[in-house]
């Protein structure tokens, strides 16, 4: 719970990881490569005083993630989102047991969310089948860019991919978290194309499609899907770092997003240890739209706590206090928010 | 001065080899890799040019890597009196297959085998497109600024200040719509106008098209700098044409 002048706000972090990017567990230069993008990220938007050493950000294990994440008792649930990577790292990138364990050891605090590859076929069936009994899962995370043997990519809409989605449905895993990455194949256009997630957002209306990152680095093609949408909802995973390096351009991001899906459809999330939620999400309560951005409305108390908690705590069902809790705004389900605060005369 | 008195034998100088490289542009962000600093190296030596380029991470999508190396090939040995040309792609997960690709001149399917289908000229379209709808909101945003009453779909190329023209003619000429001063300045991507029902929509709409190709160029640039400490010294700041752009980068 974290309290500003007066206001509590229930805190989920919906996109944390349990990363090994150590020397020992790289398993080609991919995987140095892979650490050292992310590191650069890290250095680059991040507050001189949280910028950590290289060696430091390679692991941190869960005791120093529990310390990290849930540090001065700001955030109150936090949701694993791993990636595989197991073309980069022997033993993969996040850290499946260890973060599943820590979710068992501390339930009121952590969700384990796992994934899934439509290449991995019939096997990959069975085994989500055994890791959704297993681990009670609410959510996937799905990285489209992930490698596979020859294949560096693959998209949502592939046949096999809607046999997986089909079965999420089935198991009653309805929460499925898309990082859009350059997949490869084919190379012959944009590997950030959202579209794919157009298709199945369509054809499962009873899933819930978490689009990381808000489509970055395609916030436009986003938007203009996820407006017309209901089922598609923003991470601001990456996005919300802007905040402290360019938060006019983070000012920018959020009006987009509340203009085109409204306040109930987006989702705080740190994507710790790329970043530690607690600078983000004093940042968040204390940001406003700079006053000359006249054409997005200033984000109210109210949006900040759905940002913050309220909404990500809707998809997952966690218990938030009473009086803590907010009505999803009465707002269109499909198109522009607010078109009455769209002032074309400013920028 | 070994290297001076070659230049002069045959002609070639690195300004010539850097012009040249001016003309590539990064697709995505619309701007040319001199500008960005993706220009790591250039030396010439009597008639052979070697060129490495650099981009702000390893997993840049390799696509665009491609266009931007081999535009970048093409436009050195356009230069007249060069006679081999080395470019290269440094510290990118692909580098090795692009740089093998571009030596044994196998193009880009021949580079990529299997994970090319037919060619990137679709992904060059989307974002020639996408560069141009930027421009547009820029313009109009410009004038919208200036007078909010402007009626948007009745505004022509001939109303725009020069600058903004200029940009706007030249983003236009490379998709293939009218540059004249009587055409209109808000139009669809296929060049038709809207309604007057759908001008605030059409504009809405290119905005987010402008915050996102300006966010991307301006995080890529300081990733770059991150990445290559002293970059910075090597990218030429974002053009006059795009002044619309509040961003700010705090100390």
């Amino acid at each position: 719970m974290y309290t500003k002048d007066g206001e509590q706000y229930y805190v989920v972090d919906a996109h944390i990881a349990l990363w090994d990017a150590r020397p020992e567990n790289q398993r080609n230069v991919h995987g140095k490569q892979f650490i050292d993008c992310f590191y650069d990220y890290h250095r680059n938007l991040s507050p001189e005083a949280e910028v950590w050493d290289y060696e430091e950000y390679l692991y941190q294990g869960g005791e120093r993630l529990m310390r990290d994440v849930f540090v001065d008792g700001i955030v109150d649930h936090a949701i694993f989102q791993p990636a595989r990577l197991a073309e980069f790292y022997h033993r993969g990138f996040g850290q499946t047991e260890e973060a599943f364990a820590l979710a068992q050891a501390h339930p009121e605090k952590l969700t384990y969310n796992h994934y899934w590859d439509p290449r991995d076929g019939e096997n990959g069936l069975d085994a989500l089948r055994a890791a959704a009994e297993r681990m009670h899962l609410k959510g996937v995370k799905l990285y489209t860019a992930d490698w596979h043997g020859e294949s560096r990519g693959w998209k949502l809409t592939d046949p096999m991919a809607y046999r997986y989605l089909e079965l999420c449905r089935e198991l009653g895993i309805r929460n499925i978290h898309v990082h859009k990455g350059p997949t490869i194949r084919p190379l012959d256009r944009d590997a950030f194309d959202v579209a794919d997630v157009d298709h199945v957002a369509t054809d499962f209306t009873d899933l819930t499609f978490v689009v990381e990152h808000c489509g970055l680095p395609r916030l436009e093609d986003f938007c203009w899907i996820a407006t017309q949408e209901p089922n598609v909802v923003a991470g601001l995973a990456v996005a919300i770092p802007f905040i402290h390096t360019r938060p006019r351009y983070f000012a920018q991001i959020m009006g987009e997003l509340v203009y085109w899906l409204g306040e109930d459809r987006i989702l705080f999330s740190s994507d710790y240890a790329l970043w530690t939620p607690k600078w983000l999400v004093e940042r968040f309560v204390d940001f406003q739209i700079p006053e000359d951005l006249t054409e997005y409305a200033p984000l109210t108390t109210e949006l900040k706590k759905k940002v913050l908690g309220l909404n990500a705590a809707r998809l997952y069902d966690l218990p938030v206090p009473e009086h803590l809790r907010l009505p999803e705004a009465d707002e269109t389900r499909t198109g522009p928010r607010e078109p009455a605060a769209a002032d074309l005369a400013s920028v | 001065m070994t290297a001076v008195l070659s230049d002069l034998a045959t002609g070639v100088t690195e300004q010539q080899v850097r012009a040249a490289l001016g003309t590539v542009v990064d697709p995505e962000l619309d701007e040319p890799v001199t500008d960005l600093g993706f220009v790591r190296s250039v030396a010439v030596d009597g008639g052979a040019v070697e060129v490495h380029l650099r981009l702000p991470t390893s997993f840049c999508a390799p696509n665009f890597a491609w266009l931007m190396v081999s535009d970048a090939h093409d436009a050195v040995c356009a230069v007249p009196g060069v006679e081999r040309v080395v470019v290269e792609l440094d510290d990118h997960s692909d580098s090795d297959l692009i740089n093998r690709g571009l030596a044994a001149g196998l193009g880009y399917r021949g580079t990529f085998g299997t994970e090319a289908e037919d060619s990137l000229d679709e992904l060059r379209a989307t974002f020639t497109r996408k560069a141009h709808t930027a421009a547009m909101e820029r313009a109009l945003t410009a004038l919208l600024r200036a007078d909010p009453s402007v009626d948007l779909g009745a505004v022509t190329l001939g109303d725009l200040p020069g600058d903004a023209a200029a940009a706007l003619r030249r983003r236009r000429a490379a998709v293939g719509l009218p540059v004249d001063d009587g055409a209109a300045v808000l139009v669809h991507d296929d060049g038709t106008r809207p309604g007057p029902a759908d001008a605030a929509m059409v504009l809405r709409r290119a905005r987010s098209v402008r915050i996102s190709v300006d966010g991307n160029a301006h995080f890529c640039r300081g990733l770059l700098t991150t990445r290559y400490p002293g970059a910075e010294a090597d990218q030429v700041p974002r053009p006059d044409d795009r002044p619309v752009l509040p961003l700010e980068v705090l100390p």
